[in-house]
């Protein structure tokens, strides 16, 4: 057998091995540098204050939801807002709150797989998670087992995650956002506030919002950051 | 490791075939391993969208052994089986054994993980299904495969 031919199986092996292990391990950089979301540096108080919040802490324009996950409008409303994320980048905090409606079936226990996937720092993943398989899990007669496959897959600790789901700090959480949303008035989904000040119905959407924000007379605009 | 040239049957046109053959399957069983690995390291949801039998799968107990992907034995299981087939191809026989071997251990793998989607989980992760049908091809090219003639 020529050498060439002999030493063939090896070369072949090795160049596969390097393209799996060396590509399957740039693949896995890449592919969590794109999931890690910024840091976020919050104190215990301002946890408790601002609740579930991306982006800059100091940013000039914060927008404050009250969602419910299985509401449909919320669910287009989370590809608008990750647009407006992208669109704005620190200039703009998002401000997540719990308001489950009675009306659907799942919407509490979604409300508190994402508190629980929260309590293991992965609030964000279960939420952008919840709202793309709205379609599926809402309508499920059990939408926990799927739940359950949602923290394993984002990989949670699953038995501390059904434990947490349980849990009275889950419900806690939801209770806060509740009545904070009482505190303001609300009483549908998606609700935001833009700097503070409730946005009107039709303006609940990426254009209307930009709008909102990009308009200087808006009295919702942001002020100038100091 | 030497090739053995003359006293096999390996270099028969239709061993090249078969285990060449072989060792594609394996590459696409490599690549769905290593993709799955992948995901479940970096804990990225997209590819299941759509389909709760692919969360519940892969989100599943079952999908982890001692806090390792089971995809991360898929990868090394292909990877074997994939090196063993181009040395076989290539004309070194006497791995045929141990190919055989490797693909029995995947095969009884298989077996198991889909007893799991089918009577633990009761659903089904398409991943896994592709996975489990390159296993049954990969068993029945080494079924189908002549026996070594050993001298």
């Amino acid at each position: 057998m020529p050498m060439m031919k002999r030493y063939l199986p090896f070369v072949i092996v090795a160049a596969v091995g390097l393209i799996v292990f060396g590509g399957g391990a740039l693949l896995y950089r890449a592919r969590l540098a794109a999931l890690r979301t910024a840091p976020k540096v919050m104190t215990a108080e301002e946890k408790a204050e601002l609740g579930h919040l991306r982006g800059d802490l100091k940013a000039p324009i914060t927008i404050e939801e009250f969602g419910d996950f299985q509401c449909p409008p919320c669910g287009t409303l989370a590809g608008d807002m990750q647009k407006l994320e992208k669109h704005y980048g620190q200039r703009l905090r998002v401000i997540f709150r719990q308001y489950p409606l009675a009306m659907h079936n799942h919407a509490l226990e979604a409300a508190l797989a994402s508190e629980a996937a929260g309590l293991q720092d992965h609030f964000w993943e279960m939420h952008d998670l919840l709202y793309r398989e709205q379609a599926i899990w809402s309508k499920l007669p059990d939408a926990v087992t799927l739940f359950n496959g949602y923290a394993g897959a984002l990989g949670l600790d699953l038995e501390r995650f059904k434990k947490d789901m349980q849990g009275p700090e889950a419900k806690a959480r939801v209770a806060a956002d509740q009545k904070r949303a009482a505190s303001l008035g609300v009483n549908s989904t998606p609700t935001l506030f833009l700097n503070g000040t409730k946005v009107d119905f039709p303006s609940v959407n990426f254009a209307g919002l930009r709008k909102l924000i990009d308009e200087p007379t808006s009295p919702t605009s942001p002020k100038p950051s100091p | 490791m030497k090739p053995d040239q003359p006293k096999t049957v390996t270099r028969s046109r239709g061993t090249v075939i078969l285990y060449t053959i072989a060792a594609i399957i394996c590459l696409a069983g490599l690549a769905d391993a290593t993709y799955l690995t992948i995901l479940a390291l970096t804990g990225e949801t997209a590819a299941c969208g759509g389909s709760a039998g692919c969360f519940e799968v892969l989100g599943s107990i079952y999908a982890r052994i001692v806090g390792i992907p089971v995809a991360t034995f898929g990868v090394l299981g292909y990877f074997t089986a994939f090196a063993l087939a181009t040395f076989i191809a290539c004309g070194y026989s006497r791995l045929r054994r141990f190919f055989t071997l490797t693909v029995g251990v995947m095969f009884a793998m298989t077996l198991w993980l889909l007893y799991v989607q089918a009577f633990q989980l009761h659903a089904y992760c398409r991943y896994c299904l592709f996975s489990a049908a390159l296993t049954f091809l990969l068993a029945g090219l080494v079924v189908a495969s002549p026996a070594p003639r050993d001298s």
